[in-house]
């Protein structure tokens, strides 16, 4: 309990990407929020390779965490610059009024 | 040790306090603030467990750069009327239960991988670059990333220009009605659509733009 190890760092890492995913299955109201999540899922990964590399010495997995860092960036500028885009058209970014698809 | 492991509860306790925050809080703008203080506190344990840069880049990239541009996202569109209330919600909520629980599964079944996970001895030995403790982090990253992942590294920068660019283009937008510089037009203006010599009458003046 007292000594932090490996599982420690896990289970943090597998509660925060549960959040996430609970913030994406559970929104209906606002899709900024359902960005947020997919950052917290992306920073729970991170999480994960980070203390991999820490604990088992090899520093690859920090660069790999680099590499997803500039994924995560790229994905929120596009991700608002859609939701921008479809607010400027519709008026709205609610998630249950976003049915154009009809999915 | 036991600092260590206070430090550690006590920034895994905020993290996941404040990811919390972020799905359940009704205001977006509260969510931007909780999700600043989620990549604050996730930063922290990385410097605490020895990947400084890391956790200083995180700091730059995430708190500086996206979480502002979530705040300016949510500040522009005007959405802290459009309330985050996903529990109270009447009618067609059939999914929440479903959601919850597949939840709870995906929750289940990474503990239970963490859990019995034991990795081969043999993983220790197919270490590609091993930590080298007399160097700091941030120069042995810099070691790694400009020599065996260049390539990597400049496709990642790539992927950065592409979504510069794709941002660009998606916001884009031509408005009539607005006055804006047209630079052909002005290069390629000559002399006499511009100047018009006029004998003027004595007395009279000039009539301009008749």
């Amino acid at each position: 309990m007292l000594s932090i190890g490996l599982g420690h760092y896990l289970t943090l890492a597998a509660i925060i990407f549960t959040i996430g995913i609970v913030g994406i299955f559970l929104n209906r109201k606002n899709i900024i929020v359902i960005l947020m999540s997919i950052e917290l899922i992306l920073l729970a990964v991170n999480i994960n390779l980070v203390s991999f590399s820490i604990f088992i010495n090899d520093l690859s997995g920090q660069v790999f965490t680099l590499f997803i860092l500039t994924v995560a960036a790229a994905e929120a500028a596009i991700g608002l610059a859609i939701i921008v885009v479809y607010y400027r058209n519709s008026g709205t970014i609610r998630v249950e009024e976003i049915d154009r698809l009809k999915g | 040790m036991i600092a260590h492991a206070i430090v550690f509860y006590i920034f895994s306790l905020i993290a996941i306090v404040s990811a919390i925050m972020v799905t359940v809080s009704k205001n977006t703008v509260n969510s931007v603030f909780f999700l600043i203080l989620d990549f604050i506190s996730i930063s922290c344990l990385f410097i605490m467990i020895g990947a400084e840069f890391l956790g200083m880049i995180m700091l730059i990239v995430y708190v500086g750069a996206v979480a502002v541009l979530f705040l300016f996202v949510v500040m522009m569109l005007n959405v802290a009327q459009q309330k985050n209330e996903w529990f109270n919600s009447s009618g067609r909520s059939s999914h929440i239960p479903v959601g919850l629980l597949v939840s709870i599964i995906i929750f289940f079944e990474l503990i239970i991988v963490i859990g019995g996970w034991k990795y081969k001895p043999d993983l220790l030995d197919s270490i590609a670059i091993e930590i080298n403790t007399d160097l700091t982090n941030t120069q042995s990253l810099g070691n790694v990333i400009y020599t065996d992942y260049i390539h990597l590294f400049q496709l990642s920068g790539m992927v950065l220009l592409v979504a510069m660019i794709g941002a660009i283009v998606l916001t884009f937008r031509q408005r009539s009605g607005v006055k804006r510089q047209s630079y052909f037009k002005q290069i390629s203006r000559d002399r006499k659509d511009g100047i018009e010599l006029v004998d003027v009458e004595n007395n009279k003046g000039v009539k301009i733009d008749a």
